[in-house]
C-alpha cells in the first residue's frame, strides 16, 4: 500500500460519517484480521479447542454493516445476530477480543462458560444474540426479535446475517417471510462469498441474484461490492434507517469472497489459488479501505500504522492475560440445563458412590 | 439411466487391495459396492461430491459415478430428505447424508411425518437410508456432537442401525441400503479412523442382517448392553473388572437400535444375571429405559440386581474438554457400575 500523504484539501466524507468514525472503521477491520491471525497462531500451537474458522477477506463487509447498527451498551440499542464468518460484526457491536479468545480456548470464565464455542455467545445489552450451528435458524429468531420493537413501539432495528450456502435452509425461507408479512423492522445481510464450505454459489441457487429473491417475498432488496466498506455502510445505513422508520425488511446482497478453506481443516483444494490470489492482491477490503482513506486525504498512513501498532500490543497483552484461565469445572456441565439448580450427577459419579441412592 | 463406472482413482482404499481397513473406509466400501451392485443407489448430501464430504466417506465417488448418481446438494435438509422419498417411490434407493447428524433435526419433519408413515398410510415403501456422523468425544460442542437416536426410536415405521467395528459398518451399510424401510444409519466420528479398529474385511460380499445383537465379549459374572463408540469403552472397562476384580463380563452389542434384538438380551441376562445398560446418549427418555423395561417384562425372575444404566447426564453436549468429559459416559464409570452391579 502506497504511503500518499494528503496533500490537497479532503474529500468530504460520504453517508454522513466523520473523520472520527471512519478511522475507527478502520481499527474494528485492523482488529478483526489481526485478532484472527492471533487465534490461528494459537491453534497452531494447539491452544485452540475444536475448529477454527477465518473471515480473511470478507471482513470488510461485517464492520461496516454492523457499524451501521445504533450501538449501545444498555439492552436499549439495535440486535444483530452473526455467523461463523462475522467476527467484525460481533467487535463492531461491543463484543471483546478477550471474550472471543477464551470463547476459543473453552475457558470457564468465557462468555459461553465453555458450554458453547467460538462467536455463539450472547449479550443482550449490547445487542448480540449469538447464532447456532444450524445454518438458518437465527433468521426466524430476529423476525421475533425485531416483531417484539414493533409490538413495543420501540424504535430499535435487528440485523441477521446469513450465507450463500444458508439461504438454502427452509428456516431462511419462513424467518424472511414472516419478517416481510409482518413489516419487521429487519435488515437480512445475504454474504455472497462464493462458497458454501466446497459448494459454489451456483450450486445453492438457480437465481441471478439474491436480490431477485428479495421481490419474491415482497422486500426492499440492495446489492453492494462487499469489500468496499463505504458502500456496504452505506448500503446498510439506508436499509436500518428505512427499517427504523417503519419500512420493513431489505435484504442486502454483498458480494464478497472466501479467501481459505471453511474451516482451518479444510485444504480447500476445490478452490482456485489464482482466484484466491487476484482477490488477495487487487481486492482486499482493508487494502481497498486504506487507499480510500489516505487518497481521500481522510486519514494518513502514520496514523493507520499507529493503529495498527496498539492493535498487536494490545492482542498480545490480552492474549496472555487470558491463558492462564482455568478451564470449567467438571461439574458446571450440570448447571443451567432448566431454571432451579443443577440436573443430577449420575450416582456413580458421586463420591464416595452411594448406590443405593442411586 | 446409471453412469456407467469409471475407474476408482488411486488414493481411495477399498478392500480389493486387502489391507485393514478403518470404520470409514468400511462404509465407503460398503457404499460403493452397492452402487456398483445396483444402479438405483445414488448419494445425496452436501459436499459430498467433489470434496468426498465432510469426513471424506464419499471421496473418490463422484469420478467412479458422476454426478447424477452423486448429487450434491445445496444446504436443505428438508428437501432433500423429502427428494430421497420421492426418488424411492419411483424405485430408486436414495441415500442421503447428513453432514453432521445433528442436523437430521432440521429434516425431523420429513422423516417423522412423511417417510416414516408413507407405508402404514398407504403410499408404499420408502427404501432410503440417512447416514451421518454423530457421537462425541472429539469436543465438537452442542451441534457436532449429538446422539439423536432416541427421538427417532420412539418413531414407528423407521430402523436405526449403528454399529461399532468395521466389519459390521460395512455390512450394516449393505444390509441398509438393500432394505425396503427407511433406515437412519449412524456412524460414530469417534470410531471413523481410529487405528485399533482396523480391519481386514471378508473379499466377498456379505450383509450384516439388521435387526440382530452380537456378542463382542463373552462372560458369565455380568452383562453390558451397549452400541456404538461405547462397546469399545465398555471392552476397556471390561478388562479392568477382569483383571482387578476377576469378573467375567459379557458384552453385547446391539448393532441395530430399532428394531431391538430383545431375545440376544434376555439370553444373555438370563445367563449372567446382571444387566448394565450404557449409552453415549442422555438418559431419561434414553434407549436404556426401553431395554430394562423389556427385561423387567421377559427376564425379570432371573435377575440377582437391579438393573443399572449409565449414560450422559441429562443436559445439552458441552464444549469444554471438562465439561465434556463429565457429560459422557466415561470407561470409569462404568467399572464403578459393572463393580456395584457385581456386588450387589
Ligand atoms: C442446517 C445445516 N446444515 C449443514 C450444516 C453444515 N455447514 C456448516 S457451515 C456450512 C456452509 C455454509 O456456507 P454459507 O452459508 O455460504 O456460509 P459461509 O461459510 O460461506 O460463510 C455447512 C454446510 C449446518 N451448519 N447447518
Amino acid at each position: 500500500m502506497a504511503n500518499r500523504t494528503p496533500t490537497k484539501r479532503a474529500a468530504a466524507i460520504p453517508h454522513g460519517l466523520d473523520r472520527e468514525q471512519l478511522l475507527d472503521m478502520y481499527r474494528l477491520v485492523r482488529l478483526t484480521r489481526a485478532l484472527e491471525e492471533k487465534l490461528e497462531l494459537l491453534f497452531k500451537q494447539s491452544k485452540v479447542i475444536g475448529g477454527l474458522f477465518r473471515s480473511l477477506g470478507q471482513e470488510g463487509e461485517s464492520v461496516a454493516s454492523a457499524y451501521a447498527l445504533r450501538r449501545r451498551d444498555d439492552g436499549t440499542g439495535d440486535v444483530l445476530s452473526p455467523l461463523i464468518r462475522n467476527l467484525g460484526s460481533m467487535l463492531t457491536v461491543g463484543a471483546r477480543p478477550d471474550e472471543v479468545v477464551r470463547q476459543y480456548m473453552a475457558k470457564g470464565d468465557s462468555p459461553a462458560r465453555g458450554k458453547e464455542l467460538n462467536i455463539h455467545f450472547t449479550d443482550y445489552q449490547r445487542g448480540f444474540i449469538g447464532q447456532i450451528s444450524p445454518l438458518g435458524d437465527l433468521v426466524p429468531v430476529m423476525a421475533g426479535v425485531t416483531l417484539t420493537f414493533k409490538q413495543r413501539g420501540e424504535d430499535r432495528v435487528g440485523m441477521v446475517y446469513i450465507g450463500d450456502g444458508a439461504t438454502s435452509t427452509g428456516a431462511f425461507h419462513e424467518g424472511i417471510n414472516l419478517a416481510a408479512v409482518q413489516k419487521c423492522p429487519l435488515v437480512v445481510i445475504v454474504e455472497n462469498n462464493g462458497w458454501a464450505y466446497s459448494t459454489p454459489t451456483r450450486m445453492q441457487t438457480a437465481a441471478k441474484s439474491f436480490t431477485d429473491k428479495a421481490a419474491g417475498y415482497g422486500v426492499a432488496a440492495d446489492r453492494v461490492d462487499g469489500n468496499d466498506m463505504l458502500a456496504v455502510y452505506g448500503a446498510a445505513k439506508a436499509a436500518v434507517d428505512r427499517a427504523r422508520q417503519g419500512g420493513g425488511v431489505t435484504l442486502i446482497q454483498v458480494d464478497t469472497y472466501r479467501r481459505k478453506g471453511h474451516a482451518q481443516h479444510d485444504a480447500h483444494g476445490y478452490m482456485d489459488p489464482a482466484e484466491i490470489d487476484r482477490w488477495a492482491t487487487s481486492n482486499d477490503p482493508i487494502d481497498r479501505y486504506v487507499a480510500t482513506l489516505t487518497e481521500n486525504g481522510w486519514a494518513q498512513a502514520k496514523e493507520l500504522a499507529t493503529i495498527d501498532a496498539r492493535i498487536d500490543r494490545e492482542l498480545d497483552e490480552m492474549i496472555a492475560g487470558v491463558e492462564p484461565s482455568p478451564l470449567p469445572d467438571a461439574e458446571e456441565a450440570r448447571t443451567d440445563v432448566v431454571s432451579g439448580g443443577p440436573v443430577a450427577a449420575p450416582w456413580y459419579r458421586l463420591s464416595p458412590p452411594d448406590p443405593t441412592k442411586a | 439411466m446409471a453412469t456407467a463406472t469409471r475407474s476408482k482413482p488411486e488414493h481411495v482404499s477399498l478392500t480389493t487391495q486387502r489391507k485393514p481397513v478403518t470404520l470409514l473406509e468400511a462404509i465407503r466400501e460398503g457404499l460403493w459396492e452397492e452402487m456398483e451392485r445396483d444402479p438405483s443407489v445414488f448419494l445425496m448430501g452436501e459436499d459430498i461430491g467433489a470434496y468426498g464430504g465432510a469426513f471424506k466417506v464419499t471421496e473418490g465417488m463422484l469420478d467412479a459415478f458422476g454426478s447424477l448418481r452423486v448429487v450434491d446438494t445445496p444446504i436443505s435438509e428438508i428437501g432433500f430428505t423429502g427428494a430421497a422419498a420421492g426418488a424411492a417411490h419411483m424405485g430408486m434407493r436414495p441415500v442421503v447424508e447428513m453432514q453432521f447428524i445433528d442436523f437430521i433435526a432440521c429434516a425431523y419433519d420429513m422423516i417423522t411425518n412423511y417417510v416414516a408413515t408413507s407405508r402404514y398410510r398407504g403410499s408404499g415403501a420408502v427404501p432410503m437410508v440417512i447416514r451421518g456422523p454423530s457421537g462425541g468425544y472429539v469436543r465438537g460442542g452442542p451441534f457436532h456432537s449429538q446422539n439423536p437416536e432416541a427421538a427417532f426410536f420412539h418413531t414407528p415405521g423407521l430402523k436405526i442401525v449403528y454399529p461399532a467395528t468395521a466389519y459390521d459398518a460395512k455390512g450394516l451399510i449393505k444390509a441398509a441400503i438393500r432394505d425396503d424401510d427407511p433406515v437412519l444409519f449412524f456412524e460414530h466420528k469417534w470410531l471413523y479412523r481410529r487405528p485399533q479398529l482396523r480391519e481386514v474385511l471378508p473379499e466377498e460380499d456379505y450383509v450384516v442382517p439388521i435387526g440382530k445383537a452380537r456378542t463382542h465379549r463373552e462372560g458369565t459374572d455380568l452383562t453390558i448392553v451397549t452400541y456404538a463408540a461405547l462397546v469399545h469403552k465398555s471392552a476397556e472397562a471390561a478388562e479392568v473388572l477382569e483383571k482387578e476384580d476377576g469378573l467375567s463380563v459379557e458384552i453385547i452389542d446391539l448393532r441395530t437400535l430399532l428394531p431391538l434384538d430383545d431375545e440376544a438380551i434376555v439370553a444373555s441376562v438370563k445367563k449372567t444375571n446382571r444387566l448394565l445398560i450404557v449409552h453415549e446418549d442422555t438418559r431419561t427418555g434414553g434407549i436404556a429405559g426401553e431395554i430394562a423395561m423389556r427385561v423387567s417384562e421377559k427376564a425379570f425372575e432371573w435377575l440377582d440386581a437391579p438393573i443399572q444404566r449409565v449414560t450422559a447426564i441429562d443436559a445439552p453436549i458441552p464444549y469444554s474438554p471438562p465439561l465434556e468429559d463429565y457429560f459422557l459416559p466415561q470407561t470409569d464409570d462404568i467399572v464403578k457400575a459393572a463393580r456395584w452391579l457385581a456386588n450387589y
